[in-house]
């Protein structure tokens, strides 16, 4: 059924272009308290078999981009005031809400942090993934039951046909997570978001659980886009970053060159304030201050308020998010001038 | 980040974002910034905004000073009767008519407010501290105190309202006794009490044991907190808001307890003057004298609504999860 | 060496497990801690690690005095704390604080922050004269980095990481000797983690503080400890100084646990080894005989089913391990200062 949309994509696209894009996506939150701008022009991509790291603190507007992608937002209170979100070159915000259903579970799937509560408790786990097959491509229920069974073979789950039979609320935290997983892999997705998807699990499962992300998304050559908070996880997982603030893009790296040459005073504040496994040091060098509050986002570069080198322009400007390189960009006035600092 | 716990302000599907609040100013709403502004405080904030809230307050003082000072709104004696003026109608000399005895309708309107609103507070209060009571007892002890006092209370609540009341009005009050207008009055309040107190103990209960749980409590008892200063200034504090509610919708309900009582003959009567008495007095005249049934009825729903109204506004903007 | 002013002598402490509503019958037991033993000296910081289903929150509990153990003793300055009652048991509490995990639900949200912090006197009125209390509440604010004229806002007013900072102010305000921090920065963001772990160390500094710090994330537990105890549902695994446990990890536990942890340096995926544990952690209702990690362990035999493994000192190694086949392997290579 999606093949419909991808192929109308296919023909009129370059195959190399990026699977989904985000471009310059503007989304408000019209609360009682007043206007909550959450995503104030964000732009970021994903390409086939790569895995884009979405890192941001609470109030950057990672879930929030995730969602709008997802098309799952509330509106109201969120409405998308502006940009594109474009699936294959298709503008996904110009579709009607049917085609956009269609993109959902076999374009785009995504998977989330508390796997309890994503997860129905009142059915099996075996009929949800099933009710995937049976609806979307027709199966008959035996069928769709083996294939379910099949699914929970593929994200490791032992005794997988015992286990189909077995409610959510049986199965550990990180058991349950593969189940999501293996929900959101029934329909063949190009894009897999996982927003969060170990924060609520002990570092032991996140590594099983990461590290089945990594197989999987190497076998069927998915887009990986994973939104988290770790700083940890991301260099050991992603080929690309992105890192959010404000409800923007403030800077855009490869993981090497993120680690080695953060170009953007947040950035770089971050990777200061971690304490690190493998160092017993001394004190961490901290961020002051506070993020801002999104109905009163400061002007200019929303970060001046606590950078350090923050001169008259980052007051009077909005610094955009400059190209510094093929796959380099940074949103701040100073940018290079960071380069070679320590 | 989405924090692991259950609650969190990022959930799997949309709610808003989380809103961090500037450390120089105040938060969103427009006051100054060293206002102390609890939970209670911005309750109110939202509750001076309603107009309904405002209706319904000055429709109870209205009632409360009919109450407090019937002298204020008629000089004229409610129980004096002149028979010649038996059901007289509505004129500009007695606003509302006259009843089967002559006595001034109005007059007695307003002299009823006395007895149906002190019946309906003493009950309320009653109520409200007895329930509550057990119900922080239950809650704070558990266990088996906890177990004996729910099946007590299912007792209670097990038992009818109207055939209960009944039951002991006419038990201590029966045909051939002569009691005083106040222990005829305190027995109506004793009646609503024993039948009521059930609902609020299991309010009280289940908002004391969601509180018990809190971490704040936790991080009281390792201070060394004793079991009072807990009750007192942690778990009542926090528990307290359902309760409240309920008691206005309480007050505006046994009002009506009170007139079903009495116009079934077993709570107040004559010569005790309440809204209750004066529709089971219009009980046989309905049909010629509508009037007479329609004043005490039209203040007691009036009355009713007001509380109830009130009830409604203060819970909405307690909720935290409407804000 | 400091003097060891907190020692946990054979902690266990069971949960029952009931069935029934008005006669509840006992048809097992969560045995969340099963022997735990440790020592904390004057101005250091012991970390205690684990994931969940450990035990480390019910320690935390029952160290505070907030649940009796099943059995089992802790020492303070040589007291057994459980046998302290009444105004001993009060004075007790004074030197013994608590910060709890998280900054949303440990605050009671009807009292100020005045009250908050100004709770400990009013409990403890021999700490404080009544007059000086105020002014003792905003020293506290001010020492935590808070601006005291805050002094009458309520929780709701302030971000989690200040709301934390309120926390740690109240547990400062008896002057205790020894504050146990229960996770006391899981709930915060990375930037303002930092804040809050440096404001930490101040503290310990300024006033002599000694902490017993329980967290789950690794590497917040080795910037702050002095020495580690690991553990593994209800037992301590391993224990030894922040060196001994991350660069000599004996235990295969501590190993793959170490070996789990991301660091944020894309160049140690290379340098890192993999140990991945498969399965999950048995259940605390019925734990493994002998040794309990076996059931996930790569090198057990039968001597670990039958014999439990008594964390001690083994041949090879410089700290105390509980594995009949302890063997120091290094996950991490350290670098940095």
């Amino acid at each position: 059924m999606s093949d419909a949309i991808v192929s109308q994509a296919d023909s009129s696209q370059p195959a190399a272009g990026p699977l989904l894009a985000v471009d310059n996506l503007h989304v408000e939150f019209r609360t009682r308290d007043g206007v909550a701008k959450v995503l104030n022009g964000v732009t970021y991509h994903v390409n086939a078999g790569e895995t884009l790291a979405v890192l941001g603190e609470s109030g950057s507007g990672k879930s929030v981009t995730a969602q709008a992608i997802m098309g799952i937002l509330d509106t109201p209170p969120a409405f998308v005031t502006g940009g594109q979100i474009r699936f294959h070159g298709r503008d996904m915000l110009t579709m009607s809400a049917e085609q956009r259903r269609l993109i959902r579970g076999e374009g785009i799937a995504m998977i989330f942090q508390d796997a309890l509560s994503a997860l129905n408790p009142v059915f099996t786990v075996g009929f949800q993934i099933a009710e995937q097959f049976r609806v979307r491509r027709g199966m008959s229920r035996a069928d769709a039951k083996k294939r379910a069974i099949e699914m929970l073979d593929l994200v490791k789950i032992p005794n997988a046909k015992q286990r189909v039979n077995e409610y959510p609320h049986q199965f550990s935290g990180g058991m349950r997570q593969r189940v999501m997983i293996a929900m959101s892999l029934a329909l063949d997705p190009e894009v897999l978001i996982a927003d969060e998807p170990t924060t609520a699990l002990d570092v032991t499962v996140q590594a099983q659980i990461m590290d089945l992300l990594a197989e999987l998304q190497r076998e069927r050559r998915m887009g990986l886009i994973l939104i988290t908070h770790d700083l940890g996880v991301v260099a050991d997982v992603a080929d690309r970053i992105v890192v959010m603030y404000a409800g923007r893009v403030v800077e855009e790296a490869n993981v090497h060159d993120l680690y080695a040459n953060p170009m953007h005073p947040y950035t770089r504040g971050l990777l200061e304030s971690v304490p690190r496994l493998d160092e017993k040091g001394q004190q961490l060098r901290t961020i002051p201050g506070l993020p801002p509050s999104l109905t009163r986002i400061p002007p200019g570069c929303p970060f001046h308020p606590r950078c350090s080198m923050a001169q008259a322009i980052c007051q009077e400007q909005t610094p955009p998010l400059r190209r510094l390189g093929p796959t380099r960009s940074s949103a701040c006035h100073f940018a290079e001038e960071l380069v070679n600092r320590e | 980040m989405s924090e692991p716990t259950p609650g969190s302000l990022t959930a799997a599907t949309a709610a808003g974002p989380t809103i961090e609040t500037d450390s120089a100013a105040s938060p969103v709403e427009p006051s100054p910034p060293d206002k102390p502004r609890g939970f209670l405080g911005d309750a109110w904030y939202d509750l001076r905004r309603k107009p309904l809230f405002w209706i319904s307050v000055t429709f109870i003082a209205i009632f409360l000073l009919m109450a407090a000072f019937p002298q204020l709104f008629t000089s004229v004696d409610p129980q004096y009767g002149d028979l010649s003026r038996s059901r007289g109608e509505p004129s500009a000399e007695a606003w509302f008519g006259y009843d089967v005895q002559g006595r001034d309708v109005y007059a007695r309107v307003i002299h009823g407010a006395r007895a149906s609103i002190v019946v309906a507070v003493l009950s309320t209060i009653g109520t409200i501290l007895i329930g509550g009571t057990m119900g922080m007892i239950a809650a704070y002890c558990g266990g088996w105190v906890d177990s004996l006092l729910s099946r007590i209370a299912e007792v209670f609540f097990g038992l009818p309202f109207v055939l209960g009341a009944i039951v002991i009005l006419s038990t201590f009050n029966g045909p051939g006794e002569r009691r005083s207008p106040v222990e005829i009055v305190m027995l109506v309040i004793l009646s609503l009490v024993v039948l009521s107190w059930p609902v609020s103990m299991r309010l009280m209960r289940s908002a004391v044991l969601a509180t018990k749980e809190a971490d704040y409590i936790t991080a009281a008892r390792a201070l060394g907190a004793g079991p009072a200063r807990i009750i007192l200034k942690h778990l009542l504090p926090n528990s307290v808001a359902p309760i409240l509610v309920y008691a206005t919708i309480l007050i505006g309900s046994f009002i009506g307890a009170e007139a079903t009582l009495s116009f079934l003959g077993v709570g107040l009567q004559s010569p005790v003057v309440s809204w209750g008495v004066m529709i089971d007095e219009a009980r046989q005249f309905i049909r010629v004298s509508p009037f007479l049934l329609l004043f005490p009825a039209s203040f007691l729903v009036v009355a009713v609504l007001s509380f109830v109204t009130l009830g409604e506004t203060v819970r909405e903007a307690l909720d935290p999860k409407l804000r | 060496m400091s003097e060891t002013i907190l020692e946990v002598r054979d902690l266990v402490k069971y949960y029952p497990v009931t069935r029934g509503v008005v006669f509840k019958k006992t048809i097992g037991h969560v045995k969340a801690i099963d022997g735990v033993s440790l020592e904390l000296r004057r101005g250091e910081t012991l970390g205690v690690v684990g994931e969940s289903g450990c035990g480390k929150s019910t320690l935390a509990r029952v160290i505070m005095n907030l649940d009796r153990p099943t059995s089992g003793s802790v020492y303070y300055r040589g007291q057994n704390i459980f046998e302290q009652r009444g105004a001993e048991l009060r004075r007790l509490r004074r030197q013994i604080q608590l910060v709890m995990q998280d900054p949303y639900t440990s605050l009671n949200p009807r009292m100020t922050v005045g009250d908050l912090v100004g709770e400990p006197f009013e409990i403890h009125p021999e700490v404080a004269p009544r007059g000086s209390r105020r002014r003792k509440v905003q020293e506290l604010l001010e020492v935590v980095g808070l601006n005291p004229e805050h002094i009458n806002r309520y929780p709701h007013q302030f971000s989690g990481g200040q709301r934390q900072r309120i926390g740690i102010a109240r547990a400062l305000a008896l002057r205790p000797e020894i504050i146990v921090c229960d996770e006391p920065v899981s709930a915060l963001d990375v930037s303002i983690q930092a804040q809050v772990l440096n404001l930490l160390e101040q503290l310990q500094d300024e006033f002599g503080l000694s902490y017993i710090f329980i967290a789950h994330d690794l590497s917040v537990v080795r910037h702050l400890s002095d020495r580690v105890a690991v553990m593994y549902l209800g037992k301590i695994v391993e224990t030894g100084t922040d060196e001994e446990i991350y660069e000599r990890p004996t235990h295969p536990y501590t190993q793959a646990l170490l070996s789990a942890v991301p660091v944020p340096d894309p160049a140690s995926r290379d340098r890192k080894a993999v140990i991945r544990l498969t399965g999950d952690v048995p259940s605390p209702v019925d734990p493994p005989s002998g040794c309990r990690f076996r059931t996930r362990c790569w090198k057990a035999q039968d001597v670990c089913a039958e014999v439990t493994p008594a964390l001690e000192t083994r041949p090879g190694s410089d700290h105390p391990s509980a594995c009949h086949f302890a063997e120091q392997r290094s996950i991490v290579p350290t670098h940095g200062v």
